[in-house]
Parts: C-alpha cells; sequence; structure tokens
C-alpha cells in the first residue's frame, strides 16, 4: 500500500469521482483540431519510406543502394549499416527495425529512404536492389516446436538451457527424443501447485480439449507515425503517437548510440494503442535517416506495414484438462501452453499461463506453457496479452462441464471461485477481489433471463487480469487564478486526462473545470512507464492524488504563514485552508483561488509532485454473458445480446469505464468470429488490410449492456483498479460457449469463421 | 501519369486511342484508387468520364433504364423507378461497400473491374441487362456476362469503354433478387453471390428464369441447368432443393482466404434457394 | 508528372492547389491545404477515417482524385462547427463519451451528419448500417449509436417546431 493512502474502505462520499463529464481534450477531437501522429510537420520536412522484405526467411547477401541515392531529391538512404550495435543497445529490438544479415518475415524492414516527397521515396524504394537467398521457414507454432522445424535462430540456443525444452515438450507430447542441438522453443514456464495426478484420481467427470487460436491484431484505426528531427550537434526531437514516450526515448537513444538526455520525445494524441504501441518500429529509423539527411523526416505507416510489419498477438496451441466431483467442486486443473511470438523471444505465455486457472481455487493445478519462435513479425501486447488464448481453452472446458453435470454455469463459477485469501494458481494469495460479485450481477441481469429461440445459444465466461502500477511521475502547477495545470507522463488513450482532472479536483475540493490536464514530454517530467497494463487510472491516479496532497500541504503552509500559526495547525477541505480546530485561532477560511493569488508575496509559485514506483494494483475479475443465433445453412453468427460484468474497483469516470468494458468485448467479439493473420505457403502474410482482415463493423454488433461492480482496491486512495484489460478476457470463451450452445459441437478452434461452423455441423451429423 | 476530363464521347475515345501504355477510365475510383496505391497498377493516363453529358444520367428507353457508366450506387438506389422494376439489381449495387463507396461506387466500374466477386454482375445477368460499349469506329451492345473473360481481363479492345449498361422492361409478373454471403454484415467481398430472375404465369408458374451466381468461378456464371429445374414449376419444398443442388454442383470454387470450396459449393445452393424465393415473391407482387 | 491546377470549394471557401494526377484529395487536404482534421486510417476505403462529402455525397477523400474535384463541392470536419457553436452531433459526441482515442471521431462525425440530413428518424438498425463503413476499434460502437440517436431525436423537436422534416430514408440493407 503506497505511503500516505487512505484506505477507501472507509466508504468515502465521493463528489467529482463516479460522474461523466466532458473530457478536456474533447472538443479538440469532435472539431478535427487535435494533432494525431501524422498531423506534425516541420520546416524542410523530408519524407520518409521502408522498403520490407517480400520473404518470409531470406539470407540477405546485398544491398545496392547506389541508384536510389543517385535519384534527385532522395537525401538520405538507410541500411542495418546505419545502424550500428551500441553497447546499451537491445539486440532484438535493434534486430528487428531493421534487418541485418537476414529478414527473419514478410515485412521485416531492410533498408529506408528521405525523400523531398512521397513520389520521389516511392521511386527511390524501387530502385535499392536486395539480393536474397530464400530459406525455409515457419509460421505455425505446433509446426515451429518439432524436432525437424525450419530454425528461426540456428544456433542461437545450441548448448543453451533451453535445448532441454524441446525434450521437454517432446516428452509431454509422448513424441521420441532427438538429438537435435537447436529448437525454436525459447523458454518454458512452470506454475501449479497440489499434486494433479491424485486430484483427477479423485475426479467424478474430466474434460479435455485442445484449442487453437490465431494471431490478431490489435487493429488501432491510426497507422504508427513520428516526426524526427536530429540536430548537427547530435541532440534530437521527437513527435510520435506512442504508449510511452520515455521508453520511446531510452530506447531510441540506446540504439542510435544517443544521451538520453539529447532526445527530447513528445507524444501526439495517440489514435489507438491496445498496447500496440508500447515498443518501437519506425521511430529509430525515422531518427537514423534525419541524421544522416541532415533535416527533419516523417514516417508514416500505411495500413498494409501496419498489419505486415508491427505487432499482433501471439497465435496459440492449447491442451486443457480440468476435473470435477458430481457436486461441480474443481479437483484437478491442468494445461498446457504454446504460444508463438513472432521471430524474437518474448511471446506472452507467461502470462497465458499465469491467468487461466486464475480464476478459481484450486487444491490441485498444473500449467506448463512454451514460448516459441516463427517467421512472423515480432508479437507485441495486446489488451491482457496472453489472457484472452488461455481463458478461451479453460472457460471452454468449465462451460462444457457445467453441461456434463447439468449445472447452471454461473453456480459452477460460484462454486469455484476465487474469493479474499485463495491461493491464486500462479502463486500470491488474493487480497479482496471481486469475481463473486460479477457472478451474482450477471446471474441477476436481465439479459441471463432472456428467452432463446432456435438456433440460438448462450455463453457465459469469466476472466482475471492482474493489472500494473510502475513507475510514475505526476506535476501539479497552481496556476494565479487557482486553476491548476496538472501534467501526467501517461499517454491517454481512452480519456485518461478526465479521470485525473476528476482526481485531483476531488482531492482539492474544486471543481473539475478548474483543472487541466496535459500529457508532458520527456524534458519537462520524471520519468513514467508505458500506458499498459491497465496501470494509468490506478498509477497516476494515485500520483495525481498525492501530487494534490503535496500541492494541499503547501497552501496550508502558506495560509498558516499569512495566519502567524503552525502549519500544522492548518487544514485543507473542501477547496480552502482552515484553521485545524478552534485552538489554532478563528480565521476565515482561505480558498484556493485567494491563496494563489497571494503566492507570489508569501514565498512564491505553489507546486504539487510525486514520484513512485507503484505496487498495489488490485486485480481485476470480469463476467460475461452473450447471446447469439447461428445460422445452420451458412453458418454465419449473430451476436444477440452481449453482458459485461466487471469490477472496476471504484469507477472514476463511469461513462470511460463502461467505455472500456464495450470495447473490449467487441475486439473480443471480431477475435473469436472473423479475425485472423492468414499465411500463404509461402509464408507471406494474405490479408494485410481491413478488407480481409475483418474487425467488427457497427452492424455487427449490438448494444454493449455493462455494469459497474465496485470491490475497492485498498492499494489505492479511492479504490480505483485498472479496467482496460480484463474486458477482452472472457468474450473469446462467452462467445464460443454460445456458439457451441447453439450449434451442439464444442468449438475449439478460432476463428469461428462461417466456413468452421459448417464443418463442425458437419462433422457432428457425419 | 496523365488525367484527362474529356467531355464528350469521341474525345474520350481519341484520348484512349492516342496514349501510350497503360490507360484506365475513372467514373468512381472505388477500385482504381485501391489497384493504384497497392502499386499493383501505374497507369499513364486517367480518363475521368464524368464530364460527358450522360454518364451520371439514368434514362427510361423501350420501357426499360439506360444507367450512365458513372451513376453512383447511391443515385442508382435513389432512382424509385429501377428499384421498383429491378430490385435484385438495385439490392446487388446497394451491397458494394459502405455508404462512402455508394457514393463513388458505378455498376459500370463493378462490371468492367471484371472481379469474379462483383456484386452487380450476377444480377445484371440473371435480369439480362446488356452492356454499351463504344468504341473507334462503332458502337456495340453486349450482354453483360460477355465482358469479363477472366478476373481483371474484359474483352475490350483499345480506344473501347462501357458507356453504359441497359436494364430491359421488365415481364408482368417478373421478380427479381440477389443474395450474397458475407462473415461481417458489411464491408466484404463476396463469398458467394446469387442473382435470380423470375417471370409467372397467372397461375404463379415460372415461365422465364435466370439464375446467376458469383465468386465461385473465375468470372460470374449463367447457370442455366438451374434455370431449367424451375421451368413450368411452382416454388416448391421439392424444386427449391434440387435448384440449390443444381447451383452447388455448378459451382467451381477455389479455397482461399475468403472462404472453402465445401463452404462457397454448400452456400451457392442455399443462397440460390432463398434468392428464388425472394423473387418469387417479388413477381407475385 | 505535371500538376494539375484545381478550383473548388472547401467549406464554403473557394480554395485553389496544385496536385499530381496521383494524388488523393485526403492527400491534398492533409499534405497541401493543412486540414488534418480528415484522417487517413487504411487509404483504400475500408476505414472511413477519411469521409468527407462531395458535392452533399458522403465519400472517403482517400479514393477521390485531387484532379477530380475541379468545380466541385467538399466538406469537411474542419466546416462542421459553426465558429465556436459545435454542431448537436459534435456536443452529444462528447457528453456522451462516444470517443476515446477520437481518430475515428472526424470520419464517424461526418458521416453522421451526412445520415441525419437524410433522416432524422434513424432506427438503431439504419445508423448502424449507415455508419458500417466507418470503423472503430475502442468505443464497441456503443456510446456512438447512442448519440447519433439521441441528437436525431433532439434536432427532430428543433424540426418539429421550424419546419417539416424531410424524409429521404436509406433502407437497412441485409446480406442473406
Amino acid at each position: 500500500m503506497p505511503l500516505d493512502a487512505k484506505t477507501s474502505n472507509d466508504k468515502k462520499a465521493f463528489k467529482s469521482v463516479g460522474t461523466s463529464p466532458i473530457r478536456p481534450d474533447g472538443i479538440d477531437k469532435v472539431t478535427g483540431r487535435a494533432r494525431f501522429g501524422a498531423d506534425m510537420s516541420a520546416p524542410g520536412m523530408l519524407v520518409g519510406r521502408i522498403l520490407r522484405s517480400p520473404h518470409a526467411h531470406a539470407k540477405i547477401k546485398s544491398i545496392d543502394t547506389s541508384k536510389a541515392e543517385a535519384l534527385p531529391g532522395v537525401k538520405a538512404v538507410i541500411t542495418s549499416a546505419d545502424l550500428p550495435k551500441y553497447k546499451d543497445a537491445d539486440e532484438d529490438i535493434l534486430i528487428n527495425i531493421m534487418a541485418r544479415d537476414r529478414a527473419l518475415y514478410d515485412g521485416h524492414t531492410v533498408a529506408a529512404v528521405a525523400a523531398i516527397d512521397a513520389a520521389v521515396a516511392k521511386k527511390a524504394l524501387k530502385l535499392i536492389k536486395v539480393d536474397y537467398e530464400i530459406m525455409p521457414h515457419v509460421t505455425d507454432v505446433d509446426l515451429a516446436m518439432l524436432p525437424n522445424a525450419p530454425l528461426v535462430h540456428p544456433g542461437r540456443y545450441d548448448g543453451m538451457a533451453e535445448n532441454e525444452h524441446l525434450a521437454l515438450a517432446l516428452q509431454e507430447q509422448g513424441k521420441a527424443k532427438s538429438k537435435r542441438k537447436s529448437t525454436n522453443i525459447v523458454s518454458r514456464y512452470d506454475f501449479g501447485h497440489g499434486d494433479v495426478k491424485k486430484g483427477f484420481k479423485q475426479a467424478d467427470v474430466i474434460v479435455e480439449h485442445e484449442f487453437t487460436t490465431e494471431a490478431t491484431h490489435q487493429g488501432y484505426i491510426e497507422p504508427h507515425a513520428c516526426l524526427a528531427n536530429v540536430s548537427s550537434d547530435g541532440s534530437g526531437e521527437l513527435w510520435v503517437c506512442t504508449q510511452g514516450h520515455f521508453m520511446v526515448r531510452d530506447v531510441c537513444a540506446a540504439l542510435l548510440g544517443m544521451d538520453v538526455s539529447s532526445l527530447r520525445v513528445t507524444p501526439s494524441e495517440i489514435g489507438g494503442g491496445f498496447g500496440g504501441k508500447t515498443t518501437v518500429f519506425i521511430e529509430p529509423v525515422a531518427l537514423a535517416l534525419s541524421r544522416k539527411a541532415g533535416r527533419p523526416v516523417k514516417v508514416v505507416m500505411s495500413r498494409e506495414e501496419v498489419f505486415r510489419a508491427t505487432g499482433p498477438t501471439a497465435s496459440s496451441s492449447i491442451k486443457v484438462r480440468l476435473g470435477a466431483k458430481k457436486d461441480g467442486r474443481f479437483v484437478a486443473a491442468e494445461a498446457v501452453l504454446k504460444y508463438q511470438g513472432g521471430a524474437f523471444p518474448g511471446s506472452p505465455v507467461e502470462m497465458g499461463a499465469m491467468t487461466a486457472f486464475a480464476c478459481y481455487d484450486l487444491a490441485n493445478v498444473k500449467i506448463v506453457g512454451y514460448d516459441v519462435v516463427t517467421n512472423r513479425p515480432k508479437q507485441a501486447a495486446y489488451r491482457a496479452p496472453g489472457a484472452p488464448m488461455s481463458a478461451f481453452a479453460v472457460e471452454g472446458c468449465v462451460g462444457e462441464l457445467a453441461e456434463k453435470l447439468g449445472m447452471d454455469p454461473i453456480e459452477l463459477r460460484k462454486k469455484n471461485a476465487a474469493v479474499e485469501g485463495t491461493k491464486s494458481s500462479y502463486g500470491p494469495t488474493f487480497g479482496p477481489i471481486g469475481l463473486v460479485e460479477t457472478l451474482d450481477a450477471a446471474k441477476k441481469h436481465k439479459n441471463y433471463k432472456a428467452k432463446l429461440g432456435k438456433n440460438q445459444g448462450r455463453g457465459v465466461a469469466s476472466g482475471f487480469w492482474f493489472n500494473f502500477g510502475g513507475n510514475t511521475c505526476v506535476n501539479i502547477n497552481l496556476n494565479v487564478d487557482g486553476t491548476l495545470a496538472l501534467a501526467v507522463g501517461t499517454p491517454d488513450i481512452g480519456g485518461s486526462r478526465a479521470s485525473m482532472c476528476l482526481m485531483a479536483a476531488e482531492e482539492l475540493g474544486i471543481p473539475y473545470d478548474d483543472v487541466r490536464a496535459i500529457v508532458a514530454d520527456t524534458s519537462s517530467l520524471g520519468y513514467n512507464d508505458v500506458t499498459d497494463g491497465s496501470r494509468v487510472t490506478f498509477a497516476s491516479g494515485l500520483a495525481t492524488i498525492n501530487a494534490a496532497r503535496d500541492c494541499a500541504a503547501k497552501l496550508c503552509k502558506r495560509a498558516a504563514q499569512i495566519w502567524d500559526i503552525p502549519a500544522d495547525a492548518v487544514k485543507w477541505e473542501n477547496g480552502a485552508a482552515h484553521p485545524a480546530g478552534a485552538n489554532a485561532g478563528d480565521f476565515p477560511p482561505l480558498s484556493i483561488k485567494e491563496l494563489a493569488g497571494q503566492a507570489h508575496s508569501t514565498g512564491g509559485p505553489i507546486a504539487g509532485h510525486y514520484e513512485v514506483n507503484a505496487d498495489g494494483a488490485g486485480p481485476s475479475f470480469a463476467t460475461h454473458v452473450v447471446d447469439v443465433e447461428v445460422d445452420p445453412e451458412t453458418g454465419a453468427t449473430k451476436v444477440l445480446r452481449y453482458l459485461v460484468v466487471q469490477d472496476a474497483g471504484k469507477a472514476v469516470h463511469r461513462a470511460y469505464v463502461e467505455g472500456q468494458f464495450q470495447g473490449g468485448a467487441v475486439q473480443g467479439i471480431g477475435w473469436v468470429l472473423n479475425e485472423e493473420y492468414i499465411y500463404g505457403e509461402d509464408g507471406r502474410l494474405q490479408n494485410a488490410g481491413f478488407l480481409d482482415y475483418r474487425i467488427p463493423v457497427c452492424s455487427d454488433v449490438p448494444m454493449i449492456d455493462t455494469v459497474i461492480v465496485e470491490v475497492p482496491n485498498p492499494g489505492h486512495p479511492y479504490g480505483v483498479r485498472g479496467v482496460g484489460e480484463t474486458s477482452i478476457v472472457p468474450p473469446l470463451a462467452a462467445v464460443a460457449n454460445a456458439v457451441s450452445a447453439a450449434i451442439g459441437v464444442r468449438a475449439t478452434t478460432l476463428p469461428m469463421s462461417p466456413p468452421r461452423i459448417l464443418e463442425a455441423l458437419k462433422s457432428k451429423s457425419a | 501519369m496523365r488525367y484527362e476530363a474529356p467531355e464528350t464521347i469521341k474525345a474520350a475515345v481519341g484520348l484512349l486511342i492516342k496514349a501510350r501504355g497503360q490507360s484506365r477510365i475513372l467514373a468512381g475510383g472505388t477500385d482504381l484508387m485501391v489497384q493504384m496505391r497497392s502499386g499493383m497498377l501505374e497507369p499513364d493516363l486517367i480518363m475521368d468520364i464524368k464530364r460527358i453529358p450522360g454518364m451520371r444520367d439514368i434514362v427510361p428507353e423501350k420501357g426499360g433504364f439506360r444507367i450512365g457508366a458513372a451513376v453512383s450506387g447511391s443515385e442508382l438506389g435513389e432512382h424509385a423507378k429501377v428499384s421498383k422494376m429491378w430490385p435484385g439489381v438495385v439490392e446487388a449495387v446497394e451491397l458494394i461497400g459502405s455508404t462512402q463507396i455508394q457514393g463513388r461506387a458505378t455498376m459500370v466500374g463493378n462490371l468492367c473491374n471484371a472481379s469474379p466477386a462483383a456484386d452487380s454482375v450476377p444480377a445484371l445477368i440473371a435480369v439480362g441487362a446488356t452492356a454499351r460499349i463504344v468504341g473507334n469506329k462503332r458502337t456495340r451492345d453486349v450482354p453483360v456476362e460477355t465482358i469479363a473473360k477472366a478476373p481483371g481481363k474484359t474483352i475490350l479492345a483499345k480506344g473501347e469503354f462501357v458507356s453504359s449498361v441497359f436494364l430491359p422492361k421488365a415481364l408482368p409478373r417478373t421478380g427479381s433478387a440477389y443474395l450474397r454471403f458475407i462473415p461481417r454484415t458489411e464491408m466484404d467481398i463476396a463469398v458467394v453471390g446469387s442473382g435470380v430472375c423470375l417471370t409467372l404465369n397467372p397461375k404463379g408458374v415460372v415461365t422465364k428464369a435466370r439464375v446467376s451466381l458469383g465468386a465461385v468461378a473465375a468470372r460470374a456464371l449463367l447457370v442455366e441447368e438451374a434455370a431449367d429445374v424451375l421451368l413450368g414449376n411452382k416454388l416448391n419444398d421439392d424444386v427449391l432443393e434440387r435448384l440449390a443442388d443444381i447451383a452447388s454442383d455448378a459451382a467451381t470454387p477455389i479455397n482461399d482466404k475468403r472462404g472453402t470450396v465445401a463452404f462457397r459449393k454448400q452456400v451457392a445452393g442455399v443462397l440460390t434457394r432463398r434468392a428464388a424465393l425472394i423473387a418469387f415473391q417479388r413477381a407475385k407482387g | 508528372m505535371s500538376n494539375i491546377h484545381v478550383t473548388t470549394t472547401i467549406n464554403g471557401d473557394e480554395t485553389e492547389y496544385v496536385c499530381r494526377p496521383d494524388e488523393s484529395l485526403l492527400d491534398v487536404l492533409r499534405d497541401r491545404l493543412g486540414m488534418s482534421g480528415t484522417k487517413e486510417g487504411c487509404g483504400t476505403g475500408d476505414c472511413g477515417a477519411c469521409s468527407v462529402t462531395l458535392d452533399g455525397r458522403l465519400v472517403c477523400s482517400c479514393l477521390v482524385m485531387g484532379a477530380e474535384v475541379d468545380g466541385h463541392k467538399v466538406e469537411t470536419i474542419e466546416g462542421m462547427a459553426d465558429g465556436e457553436d459545435l454542431h448537436p452531433l459534435q456536443q452529444k459526441f462528447l457528453e456522451h463519451a462516444a470517443l476515446q482515442c477520437g481518430i475515428c471521431t472526424p470520419g464517424f462525425l461526418v458521416a453522421a451528419q451526412s445520415l441525419l440530413e437524410r433522416n432524422l428518424d434513424p432506427t438503431e438498425t439504419e445508423v448502424r448500417y449507415w455508419l458500417a463503413g466507418n470503423l472503430c476499434r475502442c468505443t464497441g460502437y456503443d456510446k456512438i449509436v447512442r448519440a447519433v440517436l439521441d441528437t436525431a431525436k433532439d434536432m427532430r423537436k428543433v424540426a418539429k417546431k421550424s419546419s417539416a422534416k424531410k424524409t429521404a430514408k436509406k433502407g437497412a440493407r441485409h446480406a442473406a
């Protein structure tokens, strides 16, 4: 718990928190004035464009840039030779932003140009000659784990502990031993407690299935964009759409061999991220181009580049076994998770393994996860990374268990639900959590009582996400008129500035409209971690509240000075300093406006600060209920009703909390029904566009009903829990359970596209 | 690359004949601009035909309608008389893309892009539409099913372009319908499309029928066997089942990112049966 | 590739520019005229972020050539508010929290305005199908649809007071 946090269990009566005011950046966003990544320009600006590998795996024998360099209007051409390995650079990131000896996936950057306009840049790319030698490739996670699979990094794991992973994986699959020294399996994770073998012996019913999910993309509508300007003295500026500009600064400085202090990164408005903008792609390339050309360079990805070369999520292959007594009590649970995360280590399988059974109180549980590399783009975080896939598999088995036992699926989950004091399947013991509350609220909701017609089915699923805290730094500057300038360092991807203003207003007892929040650049504020892990409303909120308290303490000191009484004889209440009690003296309160107006004569400007590596982000649970109708002749699925019930701890801005619930649910609907990365035999991505990578459109979905459950998080002064990610954990399973109920066959392969549903129906009748 | 916007057909044909390299007609541009952006196409001449008189007009002719090559989907959809006479054609055109695409995309563009999955083409084939081709020496009218030769390839010779499509007069008790299957509710390319046009006698027996399938072969198919099964019959369950089987059999699709062979064959039958029922209801009035 | 001189009307202002034949109206708006309110999400007509109206018709500006709008009228998001008075749709989008990141918002507003100009009493289904060409990845569409329906309701009240309403309904289009 943070230093001076009030516990939220004192049922504080809130004035600002819990309302839904208009966001401070709202008008700019409805009038087109807001400036996103691609909306900035600079005098003398060049256009940067990137040449990408058309091959899934190829040796780069040579690159000839001479013709491109000779083209009039071309000001710089770069290859990996212009991006040497500096001491602090992360080698995987370095290779990912610019291929070196080999192209590792379709879309991998091999060269880049900066030219006076787009037409010249496009022409220049065509003049770059790359001599490739095509190598064998692998894109499927199960195939990549085979002993004879083409290797993504030949030799890299030779003689390392990782080789044991292959042996273990083969053993677990009951396959023969292999003598091979190299493998694509880069990590193995193991979680659990108890004795699963013993547990399964006690089971009356056992459900077991193998599941697969395809890679999906975050699908933010704004392609990556940045404007880099490196000066001849080596200092640089970068304007960029990102979830973490401090991360961009540090990573780019290391990649380019710059001092961190010589690079200033300013975050633009960000047009969606969902985890996909938590790393760098074009930013170091733009900086390198600008450095070479001596002019500002803007790089904007096309949609095709976004799909081919940024980070989608992992695809997965998962086996789950779940045993229960006749009364529904789970006695054993086991899962093997295999996730491929593209051409570099780091698939979210560890988090998939940790979250898989987190909803349940289990005596015997074992989870093994394998991180596998393939010839695909390096995965990036996508909303609760790793969790939706394992929840899809586990909750599918829970759903089938409910059917087999003839139990209500909510009651079955309640019977086994994790509660305060439960030892979680990934280790820690839970504090106060709200899973049971979400199940109760779901059962009470009208959607759970709606009658179902022919070809219709209902699905239920629960989900869990840890939520993060992390490094956070906030400044509050008091202006002369008593209004506040609040500077946070976490990019606002869904209305968080409004939430910060609400919390500052709440703490200082002033109107919401008197606080204006900005996202400060890297030179104006201390380091902040990336906007991820549903951490912003929790961690930046916590820092904002404490910065406001710092500000209030300073205001009290000024009042004490004016009244000539000790500072600790002054308290802050309802936007004004008051004598703390009768003994302190009889002074009329001094409002924030009065104190601000006198600040220059009472000791100078007033500002509040807070810096923290925040801990205590309370985990969040959700339960989703969905009804679907399947056309048995075409396999088309229509979502009829959708309900999200989730624990927000304390909803700061109610409408934006609902928005997070709804957005996550609809992304999940896309993932389960239609979205997938489709690779051809040649290892090339076949659907790199919004036409064939099919995210849900407005007419695909119904209204998304929401219930906000509030079980306060003791780790936050107001009880806040992160809400952004949990909402995408249950939908894959919830919709899959509903489709399975409608068609009478267990759906185990995602996406459940119409051809797959017709196939499933055929297998049932056969 | 050159952009030209001639104001007569003669001038347009002249430009096409003189042009070196690739020439492309710009009407709605919804296919052309995508192909140019992807780098698939870098035409030397882009000829905008929207300034030629008549290209944006819908004109009654011989009891039917002549639809200019630059009439957008929205404009066609708002034409009450065409919608009343040939609902199957209008609903097919309206299925192409979003509201935004409808504001630009044209039926003739859909035809001349020669995609096997073009929505309007099976619907046009079903109603017996003809396309008017203008060129250097002669103007000719051809059945729409002859325009596409293969994906992306048409019968148009150098200097030629399609200036309009003619929808004939509908006989009494005629109904048309078009259905397609897409994975989402909007925005996708047809995985299967089926256009049906029926004419009934006063007793409700089919006297004239045309059935066309899209997205199940290299170009839209006119399925005569499917029409034959309807002729002389009412639309009872037995006839509809046979119709569905024939449509499924006639489909010779491929496996691709949008669908499988088995899926396309089955759904070709399902949609043809459903479209026939809608056309039948419309024919009965 | 020689430049083409174009004279057109944008948000009521006569505007001249030159552009290359391969430039889209979106490129012209953003890069030549500095009107960056219109967004590019895909450049292929699949996302609707670049929605504008051309002679009153809703289009994707990425699929219109800069050269062909000579003599026509273009309306963009920058022309939607009347000075400091927001259009009712803009106000309702704010009140309903119908935007999270805001990148799709200009396109949605222009598209929704085009719907309400034709049909002031749309059903939820009509709103959803009209807006199907505008992708939003943040909101799940719920609050957007509510904001449009609520705006229509308010505008109907105003319209009732002033004059008779126009209805040119676009029927809901359904696949099989």
